[in-house]
């Protein structure tokens, strides 16, 4: 169990799901109306891979927890403010578009040179953790790419849980169809663990944390390398779904009509 | 013209999936030459049982360690067929094995991918959701190759007669490199039953409501956990959670024992595709109703006829005690089965 692990976590930001968000025509494609003044956060998936990331590396001394994240330098700014107050973590700042309409061939291009970019990165420890989606793109594409970039084939996607081995072996369970978990057993590092939820809370804001990693989270943010983003997608149409439903109220209806038709709705083909 | 490739995997009975023969399906209403690639275990039965989908060939990469859903393999599979078949247009199913492998596959074949698409047309433009089922997008592209992981319910099934095709094996080396992983099997949930059934017709959403003091001024978890499993028996339906309430279990409180997160539906849970929906004490703004997108008939109880998560999305609101009219509901149902 003297394993020591280097785990890079890629994350992006996204709006508070609490928002209403409306598209708008941007230069550059669609956009969210008054992106830029949105309350961002973590992407949440991205955030159980960070917490894991830095539960991993408590048990296991010597390791080292890195984020890697593309967005716009002023809005991660802000995000970093909260998150840095969590775990133990050292930030590699990529400031370009965080939104959900780019191309996740783009972003995965931009992330594994930030990686690539790691000074002593040691491939027989790194593990490679990342949401397995965003709230953003929703694509659970751009990890995989991240890791085809880097040289990984050991991929595991909507990830719930990690188990280390006395023998270093990586025991995951990844979610399948039908509400199961496939169970692998991989030999070591790389791998790529593209998480779901996993098991932990999220961890209390710690000021002594938030203080030891702000004195390398500014100076990363201050030089962090400008990232444009080409895509190759054309949007024929960008919009809201049709939300509203003309919902029939029943309030006065006794328990027992209410009963009645449910059971005859729920049995009905 | 398009060179469309139809990329399947088989079931562990041989077999595919009804996703995969929907993607098939899609794939079909597009025109071009079809092509047809198979991987598992053995791909005959599943090459016969799509014989006569009009591919002008069918591909396949067969073999024991082919049979397990594992990256390294998956993708070395997917990307021999890929180059075999010359695609310009690859299409498969948006399972979870594609869907681990197959973006992976794109990166090695300078493909573009498009996943999660909803909707496709027979021009390529497909249709899918961003920012979690809450914007909608029409998107082309120009690039080829392109892959394309369609969801389920895109198209119908196809539902062609079986036959007897040809399949002409691709090989691939199986090196150490491709073994690291070893697939041990597969396992529910902690649950004390399965709870989701993601083939039922009905998603029974259990809000945190079910936990709150009741008008007695106790909680009744105990209660709420029998009605609800109840429900789930005799409706014979799958069971989604509010993320509030998925959280409380995590917290190790004891409530609702039989929920984890893959109940949870919603902005970080899943958006279930189901004909039914019954929305039970459950209260939340907008995040809340992307669990809601993919149900067709929706119906809630909950005490707030005001209720922003019932109140223009539901079809039907009944204002009333959860407790009491899911007790009597599974009276109902108990005696119409």
């Amino acid at each position: 169990m003297a394993n020591s692990y280097q785990v890079v976590v890629c994350g992006g930001i996204v709006p508070d799901p609490l928002q209403t968000l409306e598209p708008v025509a941007g230069p550059a494609g669609p956009a969210l109306k008054n992106e830029m003044m949105l309350p961002a956060v973590l992407d949440p998936w991205a955030g159980h891979a960070l917490y894991e990331a830095a539960a991993l590396a408590r048990k296991f001394p010597g390791s080292k927890v890195y984020l890697v994240s593309l967005a716009p330098k002023a809005k991660l700014q802000q995000v970093m403010m909260t998150i840095a107050q969590r775990v133990p973590l050292e930030l590699v700042a990529l400031d370009g578009p965080g939104g959900g309409f780019t191309d996740s061939a783009e972003t995965a291009a931009a992330l594994a040179g930030a990686i690539q970019g790691i000074a002593g990165l040691d491939r027989s420890k790194l593990l490679l953790f990342g949401g397995w989606e965003s709230a953003s793109r929703g694509a659970g594409s751009t990890m995989q790419m991240v890791a085809e970039r880097l040289g990984i084939v050991d991929q595991f996607q909507g990830v719930d849980e990690l188990q280390i081995g006395e023998d270093g072996s990586l025991r995951i369970l990844e979610r399948v169809e039908g509400g199961q978990h496939q169970v692998s057993v991989c030999d070591a590092p790389p791998a790529l663990l593209g998480w779901a939820t996993g098991n932990l809370g999220e961890p209390a804001n710690n000021a002594q944390v938030g203080m030891q990693n702000m004195r390398t989270i500014m100076p990363s943010l201050q030089k962090a390398k400008p990232t444009q983003l080409k895509s190759g997608i054309a949007f024929a149409s960008v919009a809201l779904p049709k939300l509203q439903r003309e919902t029939r109220i029943v309030k006065d209806a006794s328990v027992d009509e209410i009963a009645k038709e449910i059971a005859d709705w729920a049995a009905a083909e | 013209m398009e060179t469309i490739l139809f990329l399947a995997h088989t079931e562990a009975d041989g077999g595919l999936a009804k996703a995969t023969l929907e993607a098939l399906e899609a794939a079909r209403a597009l025109g071009g030459v079809l092509i047809a690639g198979l991987v598992g275990a053995s791909v005959e039965a599943a090459a016969n049982s799509i014989a006569g989908c009009g591919a002008s060939k069918i591909l396949g990469v067969a073999g024991e360690a082919f049979g397990e859903s594992r990256y390294s393999t998956d993708a070395a599979a997917a990307e021999a067929i890929a180059q075999a078949a010359n695609a310009t247009v690859i299409v498969a199913a948006h399972t979870s094995r594609w869907a681990r492998a197959l973006p992976g596959v794109a990166q090695r074949l300078g493909a573009a991918v498009d996943t999660h698409v909803a909707a496709l047309s027979a021009d390529l433009k497909a249709t899918r959701w961003y920012y979690r089922q809450r914007i909608e997008g029409v998107i082309e592209r120009a690039a080829r190759p392109r892959v394309i992981l369609l969801d389920s319910g895109c198209a119908p099934a196809y539902a062609g007669a079986p036959g007897a095709a040809a399949v002409e094996l691709v090989n691939v080396e199986i090196t150490p490199a491709l073994q690291r992983t070893r697939v041990i099997g597969k396992q529910a949930p902690k649950a004390e039953q399965q709870t989701i059934r993601p083939d039922a017709a009905i998603l029974f959403v259990a809000g945190a409501g079910w936990t709150k003091k009741q008008k007695d001024g106790q909680t009744h978890v105990a209660d709420a956990g029998k009605l609800i499993l109840d429900f789930i028996g005799s409706a014979n339906s799958s069971l989604g959670s509010s993320k509030s309430l998925v959280d409380l279990s995590g917290e190790g409180q004891a409530v609702l024992p039989f929920l984890s997160h893959l109940n949870q539906v919603g902005q970080t849970g899943s958006t279930p595709r189901h004909p039914k929906g019954l929305a039970t004490c459950c209260h939340g703004e907008e995040p809340h109703v992307v669990g809601w997108r993919f149900i067709k008939e929706r119906r809630a109880v909950n005490l707030d006829a005001n209720c922003g998560w019932a109140r223009g999305k539901a079809d039907v609101l009944y204002v009333a005690d959860a407790f009491a009219v899911i007790a009597k509901v599974n009276e109902l149902l108990k005696a119409k089965s």
